[in-house]
């Protein structure tokens, strides 16, 4: 995998799951979640879409 | 016992025997070869191996644990959450390679990949025998599920006979992988997975809105629960422990032997890479089921008297099965226990063919008989893995339960020993061989000392570091020392000019475009 920089995106999720102390809390509450739930639940999606963005990227680089 | 449940379970149990016999005429070939039986001929394409991978990696021990420690201990228990986060992306950069170089050269387990990187058939029998002796314990948890849902069904015979449903489904399972090898459990991952997604979506929708709402919910949970213990005066708490967890259970994921076999039957590093932006959606899917063991506590199944039997044996692994029977109409309870149980028979047989695989190229083929043909390294292979799902099933009988959780437990530390062989080995052929083996060895003793000295009740050390106590993953401790064990017998070796081993690969094997 060329031009690898691409790859630091992963750190989004990294850096967002180092994060405890941020999230680590009751509020805001969505949906009847509490924030603690409803943030590592949302990073899911979140970071499914960096990674689909990121094979994008290479396979269309090395076609 | 609950009929009408036990029905629709045993017919779906048969509709997937029936599929796992039926495996052996999918994509026909020639099932004499390891090749075929093992990795079904890496012919999975990116659809399969979603399924294949999703029904390995989420296992009935998963959908019945995860709950069961937030239903037990609270917001700890979701660790399964990030940890399912960073294992994607981590192994979209690291899995491409590791399939690349497998398929250039043939290779089935990550063993071969070891003994011929690094030259040293001492080291791949280091990865192979902590590959299959974690993932023993893993195959008899996978049983604990099946036999927490098979008791949900409420059947109960006197003594042995009790055990019964269990060993029938074990033989069944033995006899179509022994026959289809890995072709019957990717068909049967799609029934399971869809089942699965049923059972979630019917879950998330009906269980809180019996409860009255997810604010409901969550206000039934114990405060102290319901997030981490903040960091105290010299003591990091929860956070640490949280977030080593996490990391390190995401470390060690792809290293299972089980793992590994799935990657590598897929057929090309792309359809791999883009699984790991769509295995998400079963993080998604634990994410909701974790929050079962929050929605049991709501709706206060252990004090009910109709479960009170089954808490006191199985404890908090009651807790989902309690929740579905008392929300779900008996027909569904059927469905939901069956994605179960079905959940507990894929990886099952996965885990065995990989041990099987192991046994026979790295153990048996290196050490007994080089000159295995290709026949009957399959014949070996198919033998074993009735050997293997024989010593899970012994295990789970015979032995109490806390000694298959306490060794699954000891297996994740252990297998993560192997990641600067395997990973890092992906990348540079820096490390010698002899100091890998060595780092392994450090990594193996001091994780198993520091889970002995937790009496094998967990696996979160508190570490005293100048001052401060560091609880953290014991398994992130010993790949600590292995790595500084590794790094420094390598500059020894090095500096001494011992003669280094063979590298039978080329860089250019790595990159699959």
């Amino acid at each position: 995998m060329k031009n690898s920089k691409i790859l630091f995106w992963f750190l989004i999720p990294l850096f967002a799951i180092i994060c405890v102390p941020f999230y680590n809390r009751l509020d805001p509450v969505l949906f009847g979640i509490p924030f603690f739930y409803a943030y590592q639940l949302l990073l899911i999606p979140v970071t499914a879409a960096i990674t689909a963005g990121v094979y994008f990227y290479f396979s269309r680089k090395n076609k | 016992m609950n009929m009408t449940a036990a029905l629709v379970f045993a017919g779906l149990f048969g509709f997937v025997t029936l599929l796992g016999f039926y495996a052996a005429r999918w994509r026909a070939a020639d099932l004499t070869s390891l090749h075929e039986w093992g990795l079904a001929g890496r012919s999975f394409g990116t659809v399969i191996t979603w399924f294949l991978l999703g029904g390995d990696l989420y296992t009935a021990y998963t959908f019945i644990a995860v709950p069961a420690l937030l239903f037990g201990v609270g917001a700890f228990g979701f660790f399964a959450v990030p940890y399912t986060i960073l294992v994607f992306p981590f192994a979209f950069i690291v899995l491409g390679r590791l399939w690349s170089v497998s398929h250039r050269h043939g290779y089935i387990t990550p063993a071969d990949f070891v003994r011929a990187r690094y030259g040293s058939r001492w080291l791949a029998l280091a990865i192979a025998v902590t590959g299959i002796v974690a993932t023993m314990p893993y195959i008899a948890l996978q049983l604990v599920g099946l036999e927490v849902v098979i008791a949900g069904l409420g059947f109960k015979m006197a003594g042995w006979l009790n055990e019964l449903p269990l060993l029938i489904a074990f033989a069944i399972l033995a006899a179509y992988t022994y026959t289809s090898g890995l072709r019957a459990p990717a068909m049967i991952a799609i029934v399971k997975d869809i089942l699965i997604y049923i059972t979630i979506i019917a879950a998330v929708i009906i269980i809180p809105a019996q409860l009255g709402g997810y604010g409901k919910i969550f206000s039934a949970v114990s405060a102290d629960k319901l997030l981490l213990k903040p960091p105290a005066e010299h003591n990091l708490n929860g956070y640490s422990a949280y977030l080593t967890l996490a990391i390190g259970s995401a470390l060690a994921l792809f290293l299972y032997p089980h793992s590994v076999t799935a990657v590598l039957s897929a057929s090309s590093a792309n359809a791999l890479r883009r699984n790991m932006a769509l295995l998400p959606a079963y993080s998604l899917v634990l994410g909701l089921i974790a929050l079962l063991g929050y929605m049991a506590l709501a709706a206060d199944v252990s004090h009910l008297p109709e479960y009170a039997d089954y808490f006191k044996q199985y404890g908090a692994n009651f807790a989902v099965p309690a929740l579905f029977l008392h929300s779900f109409p008996d027909w569904f309870v059927g469905v939901a226990f069956a994605a179960i149980g079905i959940g507990a028979l894929v990886p099952a047989a996965i885990m065995s063919i990989a041990a099987a695989n192991l046994y026979t190229r790295n153990i048996h083929g290196e050490f007994f008989n080089k000159n295995l043909t290709e026949k009957q390294e399959t014949q070996w292979a198919k033998a074993m893995s009735l050997l293997v799902k024989a010593g899970a099933l012994i295990f789970i009988i015979a032995l109490p339960k806390q000694y298959a959780i306490q060794l699954q437990l000891l297996g994740g530390i252990w297998i993560i020993q192997t990641l600067p062989a395997i990973i890092v080995g992906l990348y540079t052929r820096w490390f010698d061989h002899r100091a890998l083996l060595l780092g392994w060895l450090f990594g193996i003793v001091s994780g198993t000392w520091m889970v002995a000295s937790l009496q094998f009740k967990g696996a979160i050390f508190p570490l005293q570091l100048f001052g401060y106590t560091i609880p953290a993953y014991v398994a992130v401790y010993a790949l600590l020392l292995n790595f500084m064990i590794a790094i420094l017998v390598t500059f020894l070796v090095k500096s001494l000019s011992l003669t280094p081993s063979l590298d039978r690969t080329q860089p250019q094997d790595y990159i699959d475009e």
